[in-house]
Order: structure tokens, then C-alpha cells, then sequence
């Protein structure tokens, strides 16, 4: 079943932020941001700016109403920038005026003056200066001090990997204005709703009942608007909210770039043990983790690395340590996958070298330590219905790695300039909120009375179509033709204290609460046909739009039988609540059972390089994937292809470029690339693994957001296959992006 | 100064005062309240706010695809646009039915950008392959990354548009409901509407598609006093006169691309457009705009340097390779502007060959580009024109290396000396695109790529690779 929204999609009906229909009187606002990464800020001049015709106000943090100190997750941020700056676009000022245009000559004539500090971009250096954003934590199971004297070999390196831009299409924004009684409505791009509620209700000093915020749909998140969002939407809310007039704040493509944050590079070292038999003993590894100049959602994100660091293996004695560290860049955020990449490459890069200096394929490590049933992970939690190996086996039986082998030998013996690379991708990936309390959702489902329904959740529609997996959920309970059903705009008043759309969990928790809230209509329903049809509930069915008693159609269709319940005033209103049984996590201890589930899978990625000019193709990705009972095939297909390219260009030519001072070079869509159609690989062959599906997913169907992301790693080690074929001086080395720069100057690189 | 500027847009028939300067994109979004075409990059990168431009030549009227945020108003003049809205007809259009039927849409932002290109696709008076469409969205991104999906329904596009009438695509097109009956008409009207006499002032900016300066200072030419270039039928075309072409400054890259005059004197110039931007771009961008932008690594600047080309600029006329002076500095006096650009047609049979290297392959502005033309007599070189972007602060004409191979003979050896040469000529420096080493190496390999080419039989790649240290 395709997605509900793509007629409005192909039509270009659909309404994003900027195209809701502006009342009479809006203004629009721009952000002024600093124009240097650190320093103090000694003179600040606005008159002349103000002065300009056409600005209605320029806001700074003397104009907040309640607090400027926000934050997703510790409240470490200002609003607006009060003495210091601390990251280049750190938001100083809000230039609110008839137009943008306006908006924007006025920012050319604020004065500014600064006092420049010393810029940290380096989260190594950030580290030793004891710049952390949160202490360090660590993950530790087994006995690591003792373990390395069992090892037979040991391995030792540093591993890097790059920042990523989140690129929506739809930059960040929000269109506020005043409603009744004091209040303020925000329409926000965000993904998370009551988080842009609780900071517009702190910073404007009003309480949550008087912020409505609601969201059509985004043109894109991929987590970048989990937190970021709240920021943006809370200026547009204090200036509709001082002025008393509808205030559109939809940032300029370059403002985005510049203003908000991206993946989180990491810097990591690493050890790893293996045994004679090649079995990993022990595996001991540093992450610095470069957060940037506030901790927005960097803490947990720290937490998933820690969680994900041994990706898909068993390894008996691992300590992890991770440094979230505090420099001058703005403050990274959410990114599909949310820290467990940058963990999962250090785990992959770790066992390729080991592979490389022992001279074996590195898939012979991979397989040699795949978890199996009722292994630990390092946090505590007893791995169950363990699907890699599964994966693993049917990928290769599937896919006949052996003949991709032969065949790239072939190729690579036929062709000088041309090398052929491959590597082997699996992932295991823990699905919920690893802060379990976040693991709740609401739904609010309205049956009208012609037998239409409405239902509101707290889930936010980016493309991944969590909207039509609610709507199957409940044409599924009460068996009625999905056209009856729409999701609504997702909406704090409606549904509150909801969960932001990220963790892969947003089908799963909002989808269980719309089944419950439909079990229980569906419930009443029944008694009320029973009645009417005057037999025991037992013998009532609801099966294609019709009442069966017995097994028999009856004369009451849905539609019958809704208006009736309606006359014999049943309640057709349902607000159903789910929250994730089990889980639970001991932070003092760092363990316990926080995850749901997990989703396995394993990628086998083949390139051709281009060896005279350093460029690469992605030849196939060949995937098989535990989707567990998919309720979408066609959705879940289109998440695993498009996390797999999104995952590629995170690897190859996504490279986000700060110069010492702070400042972004990559800030443009001319000197940042995202993968086009012609970087796409040429084949992704995806094969679902047959497995029944775990309980705790919405109908049996795993989520599927973020863990197929973790393919795309595998187009690194690929590529870098390639480079030792062609170049046997080449000595291996991890530092993600691998850009046709690296590539080429790897591939004519001498020993030394 | 001030002049109305009339189009029809969709169905309707627009009568502005609004700013020449202005982009479309804001005038069909805010003042037209067409809110299907969405902003993305505002720099012609992200393809959201593809639209279609027909325009009128000689009675018959064809369409092509543009990005919205770079077209200057003005330039809408006497042209018919069309926007997602403007294709709305009582059932989806095949196109849009393989976009749902393929699940090519995941958040749908970027989807009628896609739409807009594949319609634009459409209309083109020749047969569609699957290679075709694809090439048709080159400059429109989805950041879902739903390429896969999206090939899948280019693919079913191109099939559906296999009985396609090429000499009457419009007719067909509306018989199968990819466009509203409305479009018949347009011709007529667009007919209708006078040329706006333009009273240059000197002080005025001058510009052509736009591509540039758009993305440049789009706040500044809301403002500015705007002499429009791309429509000017004295600016336009590619003819052959004396032995030598001449190219018009208003030509556009795509024009050049599909030129059968370039096809016919070096094939080899139009299969390098693929590498050039994207084909929305290469519909709007100028020759003369590319050239006058001064960018070190200008594809076109590259090209038609190591062809040798001339610049004329009205009262001078001059080579090329001295209209370059230093970066971004031009040798352009205040009332001079690019009338043509114009090379020799070799009389001998002649090599070509174009090479560059960029982040992402296509839709990138290059590290290092290059391009050779060479007359080879017998064994030996009798004419050699190399030039280089991305190494120097302009556009590099590379006399040494060229003289240096003049009159030699081929071989793997001569080919590792002249780089010899070359790396002496350049001076590459650090930055977004490459570090120095990174930039010296590429063209290096760029360099031999060309000998690889050209000459498989004469020089070998493990000879040139082997014995020549860079690093």
C-alpha cells in the first residue's frame, strides 16, 4: 500500500510550513547570528537597523518575556546570545519586519564588536582541556584489565569519522500567532511538538496550555529537527507574542547551514583481542564525541554510541568510554541513527585492520563473533530472537558471495585502472528511546457519525509514512476501507506530552496506541451491534464494512451501525495510551533491558573505482533485512533504500568542512553534496528475512528508520578495498568521509 | 527603469510591475500564492523549484525545464511558465500515476520538482529512453534519498512515452493527459504579448540566465537597474562563419550541448555537458555569464580555451586566454560586454578531450577540470592547446605544457615529462575543493587521462603511473 499523502505529494498539495495560508498583517523574521565562533560580544548597536523602514522590532535576550536558557535535555543554551557567543551563527538578535527582504538589509546595519577567544573544534583538544558538555560514562561487561593476556593477537588504532548535514529539503521554521486568551499558536517544523511547547512556554513565561503547537508534515527531519526546531519556533512566538501579530520565521537555506547542528563527528581510539581461533576476546575503546557548544541531545546520543559499539557481535569482555565534548561548533543533534554509526564504524574499522594484518578476509572475523541467543550485550540485556546469523547465512547463500568474490577477482586481474572493491555490512540496531520514560505515545480516534474517522497521534509525518501505518492499523481493527480514515495534523492540544518522532520508534508507540484506542472502540461497537442485533458480542465480527453475527452478513454496514451506536449515544471518541512494557535501565549501574527489540540485517556492498581518477561507483547493495512482519512493504522498502544512500553519502562524499577559526566552509549546497540520482548505487536488492516479528512491534512489523542507515558503512570499507587491490603500499587507515580527495591520494600514496 | 512584464503563468495571463530582478520563485510563490513550488537552496542546487519555460521560436513553441530561484522575473517575459499547478487536470498525469505507483514520493517536498522535470521531459521533440529521463532530474535532489524508487518510475515514464508523436509532442501529450487542453492555446497568446523595449543605462546590471549572479547577490538585484541579455536574438545562436564558429554571448550551455554545428565540428564538446551542472542549469546559464563569472574552475571557460576560442567584446576583440587577468578580474572595460565567443574550425582532424573531477560526479563544481585539443601529424603533435581549472586563480591556459609537446612525438615518457612542465605552470591552492597536493595530483591524472584516451596504443597507464613520482 503506498503512502496516504502521495496524490496531495504529486500534485504538490501538500502543505509544509511556508505554504500555510499567511493571515493579514504577518511579518517575517531573520535571525541575526554571530559572525565568530568565540568571544564576547562588546558592543552591540541595533538603532540604526530598528530605524529601517519597515522593521517592526529586533529582539534580543533583554526582550524575553520568561527565560532565555533553553535545552533539549540540560538547559545550557541561551535563546540569544546575552555576553558570549560561543559557535559562528549562534543566534544574536531577531529582526522582525514587514518582509524578509527588509528583514535582511536591516541585519546589514547592525553594529556588532567582538572579543575574540580561542576556538576549540577539536574534541580531542576540547577533552584535554577538560571541556566537557557531561561527564564521561563507560559501558563494561567482562573482566577487559585480565582479557588482553588471553588474546593471541592485538590490534590497536585511531578512527574517525565526519559530521553530516541533515540537508531537509525544508529548512527549519515556525509561523506564529496570537489566538485567544493570551495564547500563542506555533505552526512548527518539528519533530518534536512538545518540546517546541515546553521551551516556547518557558521562554515566553506562559504556561503549556497556552502554546499550541501543531504540524502538518515535514519536508524532511532525520532528527534535525528533533531539538533544533524548539529554538525557532520559540523567537517566532516571542515576537507574535510581544507585537501581538503573526510572525513567519522560515530560515534561508545558508542560515540553516550555518546556524544549526549536524551529525556528530567522533574521534575515537580503539584495542581489540582476538584468539588464535579468531574469536574477539576483548575490545576496549575511546569515543570523542564532538558536540558542539551546547549539549542539546548530544548526551544521548553519547548513550546509543555506548550501546551500539559492539554493533552485531558478542564479545565477552568490552569496556567502552565515551567523552561528549564541548567546542565551538554549533551544538550537533539527532541524525538517523542517532551516535550508533559513529560506534559501529569503530567496531568495523577495529575488526577490518585486525582482518588486514592477519591477511584474512574480514568477513571470516564478522561471521567468527556474530551474537547468538541469550548472549549479553554489554549493558545487560539478554540478546533473544538473534537474527544475525540468519541474516549473515542467507545473505551469503542468497547473494553467492563467493561468486561476487570470484567475480571481482576476475575483474580486477582484467582491468589496471579499474578496481573492484567489496564489503560485508551487518548491523544489529536496539529499538525504543534508550531514556525509557520517553518510551509513551497517546492516539485520539474520532468516529464520525457518517462513519469517517479522525485520529490524532503524537507521531510527526516526514516521509517515512508513519501516518499511513496508523491509518492500516485501524482499517485493519475495524476492517474498514482505509479511504475512510485521515490522519490528522499532529497537534499539542489534541494529543499532549508526546514523544518527539525519532528512535525508529515513532510506528511502534504510536501505532500501539492506536490500536488501543480502536480495541476499544471496536469493543463498543460490537456490544452496540450485539444489541441491536439482538444476539450475545461473541457472535458479532466486523469484517469488510460489514456487521457479521455468525459468520453471516447482517443488514447493519459500518456505516449503519455507526449512526445507530451515535443514536444510542455511545461514545465513538477514543484516547488510547501505550507505553513500552519491560523495559528499563539502571544508569548508576549502566545496565538493565532498555531496548524492545533489535533489527538485524546484513549488507553486502560492491564498487568500481576508478583508479586513474579516484571516483567510485556503488555497484550494488545487496541486503538482507529483518523487517519481522513487515505491515508496509512498500514504506519499509523505501526507508531501507533510502537510509542505505543516505548512509553512502555519510561515507563518501558528505564532508563537512570547519576552518580553524570556527567557521563552516561546507555551507552551501554548492560545496556540500548529497548524493544525487547518479550517485544512487545501480542495484539495492533487498530481501526480507522470514521471521515472525517480535510482540512489542506495532502488529509484528519492526521499525525500520534508522538501522538499514548502517549499510551505507559499508560502502567505506568497500571503496577501501579497492584502494589496497590497486595500491598494495596503501597502509589502512580510517577516516570517514572517504572523498575522491582521500581516495585518490590513498591510491598513489608511498610506502614510507 | 521600470517595465511591465507580461507572461502567462499556468493558465493566466500576468501583468507585473514587480522587480526584473526579483526571482520567480518568490513571484509564483508569494504573489501568485502557487504554493506547489517550494524553496530549497535558493542557488539552483536542490531542484525544488523546477517549473517549465515555454518559449516562442518562430511561431512554434518549445519547453524546457528551469530552476524558479535563479530566474530573474524579467526573464519570464513574453514566456509561458508552468508550475505543478498549471498540469492539474481531472486525473493524475501518467507522470504523477508513475511517481504513486512506484512509491517515488517520501516526504514530497522535492516530489513536483521531479514532476516539473519528467514533464519537461516529455515535451522534448525526441524519443525517450530510460537514460533520458534520468537525466532530467540531474538537478533535482530528494534527501529521503528515494532515487531508487524514482528511477524505477523514470523508467515507466520513458516506456509510456515510447509511441510518443516527436513532431507534435504537445498534441499527444494532452491526448494522453500528461497536459491540460489549455496548452494548445499558449502559442497564440504568448503571440500576444509585445517584446518590452529595454532602454540599457549603463549603470545597469546585466544578466543572462542568471545562474551566477542569482546565487550571488539575489538580495542586491531586487534593487538594482536590470538589463536582460537572455532573450536578446542579436546575443543568440551558434553559426559558422569563415571557418570559424561563433557562439553568441546569450547561448546557453544547453543550446551549445544540442548544437549540430558543434556536433559536426568536434562531437566530443557536447558529451562533455554531462559533467557540466544540470540540465535545468545548462537550459538557463549563458556562455557569456559562465566566461564573465571568472570562476577558476568555469567548465566552459576550460573548454573553449583549449580551443583556442576569442572573446569579442565589441570594440576589441581578444583571445581568451588574455580576458583572464587575475581572480575574478576581468579584462573588461565599464561599457564593453561579451557579444560572442568564436573559435577556428580545425581544418585537420583534431583530438578533444575534457576531463574533471568533483566531489559528487555530476551537479558539482569541479577540484580540477581540463581540456585538450590537439592536431597530431603522423607521429608527432603538431598543435597542442591545454588548459586546467582549479589551479591557479583563473581560468589556466597552459602555454608551456602546449608548447612543450609541439612537435614531439607520443609516448608514455614525453607524456611524464610534460607533467613535468605542468606542475611547474600551476599553483594550485587549498581549500573547499582540494588541498594543494590533492589538486597537483588530480591534474596529473587528469593530464595522463587525456593520453589514455586519446592515444590508447601510445601510451600505456601503467607506464605513466609507475614512473613518474608525485608524492
Amino acid at each position: 500500500m503506498n503512502n496516504i499523502d502521495s496524490i496531495n505529494h504529486v500534485t504538490g498539495k501538500s502543505v509544509y510550513l511556508d505554504d500555510i495560508l499567511i493571515q493579514k498583517g504577518t511579518l517575517h523574521a531573520v535571525v541575526f547570528g554571530s559572525s565568530i565562533a568565540h568571544g564576547k560580544i562588546t558592543h552591540l548597536d541595533i538603532s540604526k537597523a530598528e530605524e529601517l523602514l519597515g522593521v517592526e522590532k529586533i529582539l534580543t535576550y533583554k526582550d524575553v518575556t520568561g527565560q532565555n536558557q533553553i535545552g533539549g535535555i540540560i538547559e545550557d543554551e541561551p535563546l540569544f546570545a546575552e555576553h558570549e557567543v560561543h559557535f559562528q551563527g549562534q543566534p544574536i538578535a531577531l529582526i522582525v519586519a514587514k518582509d524578509e527582504h527588509t528583514a535582511r538589509k536591516a541585519i546589514t546595519l547592525i553594529d556588532i564588536k567582538f572579543e575574540e577567544f580561542e576556538v576549540v573544534i577539536d574534541p580531542r583538544i576540547a577533552k584535554e582541556k577538560g571541556l566537557l558538555l557531561i561527564p564521561p560514562r563507560t559501558f563494561r561487561i567482562g573482566d577487559i584489565k585480565n582479557a588482553w593476556s588471553k588474546c593471541d593477537y592485538i590490534s590497536e588504532g585511531r578512527v574517525d569519522s565526519g559530521g553530516q548535514e541533515h540537508l531537509y529539503i525544508e529548512t527549519q521554521g515556525a509561523y506564529a500567532y496570537p489566538i485567544d486568551n493570551g495564547s500563542i499558536k506555533i505552526h512548527s517544523s518539528t519533530q518534536g511538538p512538545t518540546a517546541v511547547q515546553k521551551t516556547a512556554s518557558k521562554v515566553l513565561g506562559i504556561p503549556m496550555n497556552r502554546i499550541e503547537v501543531d504540524v502538518a508534515r515535514l519536508g524532511g527531519g532525520f532528527g534535525g529537527k528533533e531539538d533544533q526546531a524548539s529554538g525557532f519556533a520559540a523567537m517566532a512566538a516571542l515576537a507574535s507574542y510581544i507585537l501581538q501579530r503573526p510572525v513567519k520565521l522560515s530560515l534561508h537555506r545558508l542560515d540553516d547551514m550555518k546556524m544549526t547542528g549536524k551529525r556528530h563527528p567522533y574521534s575515537s581510539d580503539y584495542k581489540i583481542g582476538l584468539s588464535k581461533d579468531l574469536k574477539i576476546i576483548a575490545f576496549q575503546t575511546t569515543l570523542y564525541q564532538n558536540g558542539g557548544a551546547a549539549a542539546d541531545l548530544s548526551p544521548a546520543i553519547m548513550e546509543r554510541t555506548l550501546f551500539h559499539s559492539t554493533n552485531a557481535y558478542y564479545i565477552p569482555n568490552t569496556e567502552v568510554t565515551t567523552y561528549s565534548c564541548k567546542t565551538n561548533l554549533p551544538p550537533n543533534t539527532a541524525f538517523r541513527g542517532f551516535g550508533a554509526p559513529q560506534g559501529m564504524f569503530v567496531i568495523e574499522s577495529a575488526i577490518a585492520r585486525a582482518a588486514n594484518e592477519l591477511g584474512i578476509p574480514t568477513r571470516t572475523i564478522q561471521e567468527k563473533n556474530f551474537l547468538t541467543e541469550n548472549d549479553e550485550f554489554q549493558y545487560g540485556q539478554i540478546a533473544k530472537s538473534v537474527n544475525i546469523g540468519n541474516c549473515f547465512s542467507t545473505a551469503s547463500r542468497l547473494f553467492n558471495i563467493e561468486k561476487i568474490d570470484n567475480d571481482i577477482k576476475k575483474f580486477n586481474q582484467e582491468n589496471s585502472l579499474l578496481k573492484k572493491g567489496m564489503a560485508i555490512m551487518p548491523i544489529c540496531f536496539g529499538i525504543s528511546f534508550t531514556n525509557t520514560s520517553m518510551n509513551q505515545a497517546r492516539a485520539l480516534v474520532h468516529i464520525y457519525q457518517d462513519g469517517s474517522i479522525g485520529i490524532s497521534t503524537g507521531a510527526i509525518e516526514m516521509g517515512q509514512g508513519v501516518n499511513t501505518k496508523m491509518a492500516q492499523v485501524a482499517a485493519k481493527v475495524f476492517s474498514i476501507n482505509i479511504k475512510r480514515i485521515k490522519l490528522e495534523s499532529t497537534n499539542t492540544s489534541r494529543v499532549a506530552n508526546t514523544s518527539p518522532t525519532a528512535a525508529s520508534s515513532g510506528a511502534d508507540l504510536n501505532g500501539n496506541a492506536v490500536l488501543i484506542a480502536c480495541n476499544e472502540l471496536l469493543k463498543r461497537l460490537k456490544e452496540s451491534a450485539a444489541k441491536i442485533l439482538e444476539c450475545s458480542i461473541d457472535e458479532i465480527k466486523l469484517q469488510d464494512e460489514q456487521v457479521l453475527k455468525n459468520g453471516q452478513v447482517t443488514e447493519l454496514s459500518w456505516e449503519k451501525l455507526i449512526i445507530k451506536s451515535y443514536l444510542s449515544r455511545i461514545c465513538l471518541s477514543e484516547n488510547g495510551h501505550y507505553a513500552t512494557p519491560i523495559i528499563h535501565f539502571d544508569k548508576s549501574k549502566e545496565k538493565g533491558h532498555p531496548f524492545a527489540y533489535h533489527v538485524y540485517g546484513t549488507a553486502i556492498v560492491t564498487i568500481t573505482l576508478d583508479c586513474l581518477r579516484g571516483t567510485y561507483e556503488v555497484d550494488n547493495v545487496q541486503i538482507v533485512h529483518d523487517f519481522g512482519n513487515s505491515i508496509n512493504p512498500t514504506i519499509d522498502k523505501g526507508q531501507i533504500e533510502g537510509a542505505v544512500v543516505q548512509g553512502i553519502g555519510w561515507m563518501t562524499m558528505e564532508e563537512i568542512s570547519f576552518n580553524k577559526d570556527g567557521r563552516l566552509l561546507s555551507n552551501s549546497l554548492s560545496t556540500y553534496k548529497v548524493p544525487d540520482i547518479y550517485s544512487a548505487p545501480k542495484a539495492i536488492e533487498c530481501h526480507a528475512l522470514e521471521t515472525v516479528g517480535p510482540e512489542l512491534a506495532i502488529l509484528k512489523s519492526k521499525a525500520v528508520g534508522e538501522p538499514p542507515f548502517m549499510y551505507g558503512i559499508g560502502a567505506f570499507f568497500a571503496i577501501q578495498n579497492a584502494i589496497e587491490t590497486f595500491n598494495p603500499n596503501y597502509k589502512l587507515d580510517f577516516d570517514a568521509p572517504l572523498t575522491p580527495e582521500k581516495v585518490l591520494m590513498r591510491l598513489y600514496e608511498k610506502n614510507v | 527603469m521600470q517595465t511591465m512584464i507580461s507572461f502567462i503563468l499556468n493558465n493566466q495571463l500576468i501583468k507585473t510591475d514587480k522587480p526584473s530582478g526579483g526571482s520567480l520563485l518568490d513571484f509564483i510563490r508569494y504573489d501568485s500564492n502557487l504554493p506547489g513550488t517550494k524553496i530549497g537552496c535558493r542557488e539552483g542546487d536542490c531542484g525544488a523549484c523546477t517549473v517549465m519555460e515555454g518559449s516562442l521560436n518562430d511561431e512554434k513553441i518549445s519547453y524546457k525545464s528551469i530552476v524558479s530561484c535563479l530566474t530573474p522575473l524579467g526573464n519570464a517575459h513574453g514566456k509561458h511558465i508552468v508550475t505543478i499547478e498549471g498540469i492539474k487536470m481531472e486525473c493524475l498525469s501518467p507522470i504523477q500515476n508513475s511517481f504513486v505507483a512506484n512509491a517515488a514520493t517520501q516526504c514530497g517536498f522535492c516530489t513536483p520538482g521531479f514532476i516539473m522535470s519528467l514533464t519537461a521531459h516529455s515535451l522534448a521533440n525526441e524519443k525517450s529512453t530510460k537514460q533520458k529521463a534520468i537525466a532530467s532530474v540531474s538537478g533535482n535532489i530528494c534527501r529521503c534519498t528515494g532515487y531508487k524508487s524514482i528511477e524505477r518510475a523514470a523508467e515507466d515514464i520513458s516506456k509510456l512515452l515510447e509511441d510518443k508523436n516527436i513532431n507534435n509532442p504537445i498534441e499527444w501529450l494532452i491526448e494522453k493527459r500528461y497536459l491540460p487542453d489549455y496548452f494548445l492555446s499558449i502559442p497564440k497568446r504568448l503571440n500576444e504579448i509585445k517584446e518590452n523595449q529595454q532602454i540599457a543605462n549603463p549603470n545597469d546590471v546585466i544578466i543572462g540566465g542568471g545562474t551566477d549572479l542569482m546565487v550571488q547577490k539575489a538580495d542586491e538585484l531586487v534593487e538594482s537597474s536590470i538589463n536582460l541579455f537572455q532573450d536578446r536574438k542579436d546575443l543568440k545562436g551558434i553559426k559558422v562563419e569563415n571557418g570559424r564558429c561563433i557562439i553568441g554571448a546569450a547561448t546557453t550551455a544547453s543550446e551549445i550541448e544540442q548544437s549540430s554545428i558543434i556536433k559536426e565540428i568536434i562531437p566530443e564538446i557536447s558529451s562533455c555537458f554531462k559533467l557540466i551542472s544540470s540540465e535545468p542549469i545548462r537550459n538557463m546559464g549563458t556562455i557569456a555569464g559562465n566566461i564573465v563569472n571568472a570562476s577558476p574552475i568555469g567548465d566552459l571557460s576550460i573548454i573553449f580555451l583549449a580551443l583556442n576560442a576569442e572573446i569579442n567584446l565589441g570594440p576589441r576583440i581578444l583571445p581568451l586566454k588574455d580576458f583572464f587577468l587575475g581572480y575574478k578580474k576581468i579584462n573588461l572595460q565599464k561599457d564593453e560586454f561579451v557579444k560572442e565567443i568564436a573559435f577556428a574550425i580545425p581544418t585537420k582532424p583534431t583530438l578533444f578531450n575534457f576531463e574533471k573531477v568533483s566531489k559528487r560526479t555530476h551537479l558539482d563544481i569541479a577540484s580540477v577540470n581540463s581540456a585538450i585539443h590537439l592536431i597530431v601529424n603522423g607521429e608527432k603533435i603538431s598543435s597542442c592547446s591545454l588548459s586546467a581549472g582549479g589551479v591557479s586563480p583563473i581560468p589556466l591556459f597552459l602555454y608551456k605544457t602546449s608548447d612543450f609537446l609541439k612537435g614531439k612525438a607520443i609516448s608514455s615518457e614525453l607524456i611524464i615529462q610534460a607533467n613535468e612542465v605542468m606542475q611547474g605552470e600551476i599553483s594550485p591552492i587549498g581549500d573547499m575543493r582540494g588541498s594543494v597536493d590533492y589538486k597537483r595530483l588530480l591534474l596529473r591524472q587528469l593530464f595522463f587521462a587525456h593520453f589514455i584516451k586519446l592515444f590508447p596504443n601510445k601510451v600505456l597507464a601503467s607506464d605513466l603511473l609507475s614512473n613518474s613520482d608525485m608524492r
